[in-house]
């Protein structure tokens, strides 16, 4: 026992001692300190008592050990066993057992109802589905495998009249073992992997609403498309103090893009969110819709959903007056990464349009002047060129 | 052939036999030190000092995660600039995720894990005088020193240390003007980690030759304890992975320090267009994750064999299914190389891929859950002692179940659509390789410290050390699972700013009052640990009646391990309780003709010599008792 001889030695009497007066010396350098620090400086005295609760721990502890020790002894000169720790680990593990069990159970409760609400996307419900099964079968295993772990423990717990079974293999039974998981996770996987190609190899349609995402640190930009429907070329070389998404104006379809604040979606119709990146890699990630991407610089992408409760629907579900969807970042970008959101609004169709319509262009009456005169600038360029090569 | 190989290396090193004292000096006895025991210890003790750096620094930020609007004033009296006004930075904040996670991962669970009883083990496991190279052995562990000593002189330069998450994803860690921890940091981060990774080639080589080459007499491989057949295939993987990190990890030291772009394409940061064109961030990803995922499994795998062989020792009784356990490592092995895709489901790459990459990931689930129902089958109807060492297997065995369960919904390309980079998966891979890797290391330490330092540790402080420990994990991660599926992301410096993560608050507070209180709780081990190598309790011989060879070596250490002839041995490791046996362990050492009484027709598969002499002596057994 490591620490008796601690006890033992009037070493820790002394080391208690002089912590007592380190303590209070640090309460009076404290007095002359707090007085000459103009800012709030370090308040050492609660600094001094966090470490004086830390020793008195270790002391309780190492007290405790003692008194055990004491009792042990005690014990055997009087010839009866002493403690026997072997059992009582058995004991501890099978509280564990129990406490674990109530706890766990508290926590999926508790906890359980903490987390998001049901899917409001199409293919959410999809993956919802696939969730609770896989947690139904996982939860069994989990259930009885830290039961039977547990209550092994205590019951084969150590005797001295008894042997342990000599079982070194059971081919029958390592067989069972084996091909039972294979076939509880052939089923998870031929789920998964329809669930998966639905969710992620869609193609393009017609009618599909095409939006816009680049991300950059440390901000979502929108881009919708305007009364043509299409969103027009984006270049990164363009990209300017005046055209922060380097949008390329010398494609039409691109002079009615729209700017948008937040991202309003029709309800029950698919939309397309093309997903960029200006900087370095982001991730969209729309946990109320099961949706997320990483945005990767170079690397345009696009993710497909349909929204099917708006955003109304979801205040009363949730109960929930205040209640918005989101879009937030969820690939580490850097030091605000932490707040990288924009508000996420479901509405009807109509309202949408509504809306849709008091958006302002990413092309502005004074950007398309700039533009021109660059237009104008690069021509002489040319006829200059055109000049020199005659 | 490996006697030979021995007794050659032997003769080069000492000319008058083996077990000679050498009069070693400090420098080459612990400094050094070419012995492979000696090495061990020096990768032990430098993995706990590592350990607790990193732990230190969970806390710092849990600390922060609990009280995002609380200053502490003492934080700026320890860190300075990095935490202005009593509170951290957001930018040190993700150095401090960074380097722990670094720490842990590679430092902790891959060098302080493996580099500490693949040393210690293999050789006395496989009987052997030392590594195949002990000389390569001893540059392995000071390229990791090296390493160690690089990754925390990070913290001492202006911009701060590495901060891009420690799987430094570009174009986030190849741009020093994306954020401060991209600076000089990154190229220390990356420095340290070439030298790591040599240090851990040179110990992966010498492990695998060794358990090749130096085997005593009789131990063929069906007859290594399973803690060698742990340690060599992780060396194998280690070897077959590490050097494409160092491939990584120099494309992105070009990417940042000569103007490449391997990585980077169509960027614009703070308003400047950059001129790298055509590099894809993915690729990157494709190299890291190539290492990445074997790389936790180089982590559970030793984890997974120490906790296999105390389990058996202290169960007294065999492991359950033996060659299921080693064709499970190996499956593992094999199709940890297969299934790192599942880390980039949502990273863009073509969803075909993503679909494969489930169909592999899941399938690694099975060769798991037969070492755990082997585990299981080992308890039952055993006779259970509870050594602190056989308390901490258990714990791995409970953490190993629950953060694998979780892996079941991660690997499933469908379901990680929500969950990727969620605390679900911080909840995740800390109890499946955080929490059960280091639960299978300290059950090492427990189990392996007479053979180390010849002392015994006090088993009341390890209990203690134990139940807060085990309890305070899952207090910590259990919880996180359910933000996880609240949509809360990972790297988050504080959830203030979402009115809908607002309510974990409250939970955070929970789950850093029990990191605090588990990180205490390391305290009893660090004295009973420093405590027990001067004043601990003389061990003895064999203190936990094991099988296997390391316990046939004398106590004190010197180099070469046994005095005279190497034993050879003669049965696999796991004759416990063993019917018709005097005691309830048989030596491996122990010639079948001296146990007559406890053979099995089992034991003389490949030998019908024996197999004959058996069926005389039991017939003559049958004779004799008839007579009676």
């Amino acid at each position: 026992m490591g620490f008796n001889k601690l006890i033992d030695n009037k070493k820790v009497l002394s080391l208690c001692a002089v912590l007592m007066l380190t303590g209070t010396n640090l309460l009076m350098a404290q007095g002359t300190t707090a007085a000459a620090a103009e800012k709030p400086g370090v308040n050492w005295l609660s600094v001094g008592y966090y470490v004086l609760l830390f020793v008195l721990g270790c002391i309780a502890v190492a007290i405790i050990g003692k008194i055990l020790r004491v009792y042990d002894l005690s014990q055997k000169i009087q010839g009866k066993a002493g403690i026997n720790w072997n059992n009582l680990m058995a004991v501890i593990c099978i509280v564990f057992l129990v406490a674990g069990g109530i706890g766990t159970y508290w926590s999926f409760t508790v906890h359980g109802s903490m987390i998001l609400p049901e899917a409001a996307s199409v293919h959410g419900a999809k993956i919802d589905s696939m969730f609770w099964t896989t947690t139904g079968i996982t939860m069994v295993v989990f259930v009885v495998t830290q039961i039977l772990l547990f209550s092994f423990l205590f019951v084969y717990r150590h005797s001295a009249k008894r042997r342990a079974y000599y079982l070194p293999h059971n081919n029958t039974i390592e067989k069972v073992w084996t091909i039972a998981p294979a076939i509880v996770l052939t089923v998870l996987v031929i789920f998964g992997f329809f669930t998966w190609q639905e969710v992620t190899n869609t193609k393009e349609v017609k009618g599909d609403v095409n939006i816009d995402i680049t991300g950059e640190q440390f901000a979502w930009n929108l881009r919708y498309p305007g009364p043509d429907g299409l969103l027009g070329k984006k270049n990164y070389k363009l990209i300017v103090g005046s055209n922060k998404l380097g949008i390329d104006f010398t494609d039409k379809n691109s002079t009615d893009d729209l700017k948008a604040d937040t991202m309003f979606l029709p309800v029950n119709k698919s939309i397309r969110l093309n997903i960029g990146s200006k900087d370095i890699i982001h991730s969209v990630y729309m946990p109320h819709f099961r949706v997320q991407l990483n945005a990767v610089p170079g690397l345009p992408t696009f993710f497909k959903f349909t929204p099917r409760y708006t955003t109304e629907q979801m205040r009363q579900k949730t109960d929930d007056p205040k209640f918005e969807y989101l879009v937030y970042c969820n690939k580490i970008c850097g030091s605000s990464h932490y707040n990288m959101q924009k508000v996420v609004r479901v509405v009807s169709e109509a309202e949408y349009n509504q809306w849709l319509a008091k958006q302002q262009p990413y092309l502005t009456p004074a950007l398309r002047t700039e533009l021109k005169l660059a237009e104008v600038k690069k021509n002489n360029i040319s006829t200059n060129r055109l000049a020199l090569n005659n | 052939m490996s006697t030979l190989a021995v007794h050659d290396h032997e003769v080069g090193h000492h000319d008058d036999g083996h077990g000679h004292h050498h009069k070693e000096t400090f420098i080459s006895k612990y400094v050094f030190s070419m012995d492979h025991k000696m090495i061990g210890k020096q990768f032990l003790i430098t993995g706990i000092t590592m350990a607790f750096i990193a732990m230190i620094l969970s806390i710092l930020f849990r600390i922060q995660l609990a009280y995002p609007d609380t200053a502490f004033p003492l934080l700026e009296t320890l860190l300075g600039r990095f935490a202005p006004e009593g509170r951290l930075d957001p930018e040190f904040y993700l150095s401090l995720v960074t380097i722990h996670g670094t720490i842990m991962v590679f430092f902790v669970l891959t060098a302080g894990l493996s580099g500490t009883f693949s040393n210690l083990l293999i050789p006395l496991q496989v009987g052997a005088r030392d590594m195949a190279s002990p000389f390569m052995n001893m540059l392995s562990y000071w390229f990791f020193f090296t390493a160690c000593v690089i990754m925390l002189s990070s913290f001492f330069i202006q911009k701060g240390p590495a901060g891009p998450g420690w799987t430094i994803y570009p174009p986030l860690s190849a741009l020093p003007t994306a954020m401060k921890g991209s600076g000089m940091g990154m190229t220390l981060w990356l420095i340290s980690m070439v030298f790591f990774i040599a240090s851990s080639l040179m110990g992966g080589i010498n492990y695998v030759s060794t358990v090749l080459n130096m085997r005593t007499k009789g131990m063929d491989l069906w007859k290594m304890p399973l803690t060698i057949w742990a340690f060599f295939l992780t060396a194998i993987l280690g070897v077959l992975s590490f050097p494409v990190l160092v491939a990584g990890v120099v494309l992105l030291i070009f990417d940042r320090s000569f103007g490449t772009s391997f990585y980077l394409s169509d960027i614009v940061v703070n308003g400047q267009i950059m001129p790298m064109e055509g590099g894809s961030p993915i690729l990157f990803q494709h190299l890291f994750w190539f290492l990445g995922h074997p790389e936790v499994y180089i982590v559970i795998m030793p984890a997974m064999g120490i906790s296999s062989e105390i389990m058996s020792v202290n169960s007294r009784k065999p492991i359950f299914g033996y060659h299921a356990m080693v064709y499970s490592l190996i499956g593992i092995t094999v199709l940890s190389f297969i299934v790192w895709g599942h880390h980039m489901f949502v990273t863009g790459m073509n969803p075909f891929l993503g679909g494969v990459f489930m169909i592999t990931t899941l399938i690694i689930a099975v060769p798991s859950a037969v070492k755990t129902f082997n585990w299981l089958a080992t308890i039952w109807r055993g006779n259970i002692r509870f050594t602190p060492a056989m308390l901490f297997a258990i714990g791995m065995v409970s953490f190993f179940i629950s953060g694998g369960i979780t892996g079941i919904f991660l690997g499933n390309a469908a379901l990680d659509i929500n969950l990727h980079d969620t605390y679900f998966v911080v909840a995740h891979f800390h109890l499946v390789m955080g929490s059960a890797a280091i639960f299978g290391m300290l059950a090492g330490v427990y189990h392996w410290f007479p053979k180390m330092f010849g002392k015994m540790m006090d088993d009341k402080l390890g209990y203690l050390h134990f139940w807060l420990t085990f309890i305070g994990a899952y207090l910590v991660f259990f919880p996180m699972h359910f933000m996880g599926l609240d949509g809360v992301p990972r790297r988050y410096y504080a959830f203030t700013e979402f009115v809908s993560m607002q309510r974990w608050l409250s939970v955070n507070m929970f789950v850093t009052w029990a990191a605090i209180i588990s990180a205490l709780a390391q305290f009893a081990f660090l004295y009973n640990f420093i405590h027990s190598i001067f004043w601990g309790k003389k061990t003895i011989q064999n203190p936990w009646q094991a099988n296997t060879l390391e316990w046939t070596a004398p106590i004190e250490h010197f180099h070469g391990n046994w005095h005279g002839e190497i034993p050879s041995v003669y049965r696999w490791p796991y004759d416990y309780s063993k019917p018709g046996a005097e005691e309830d362990y048989i030596l491996q050492t122990t010639p079948l003709s001296q146990t007559m009484s406890s053979n099995v027709p089992h034991d003389f598969e490949d030998n019908p010599a024996g197999l004959e002499e058996l069926s005389k002596w039991t017939s003559t057994q049958k004779a004799n008792e008839e007579v009676k």
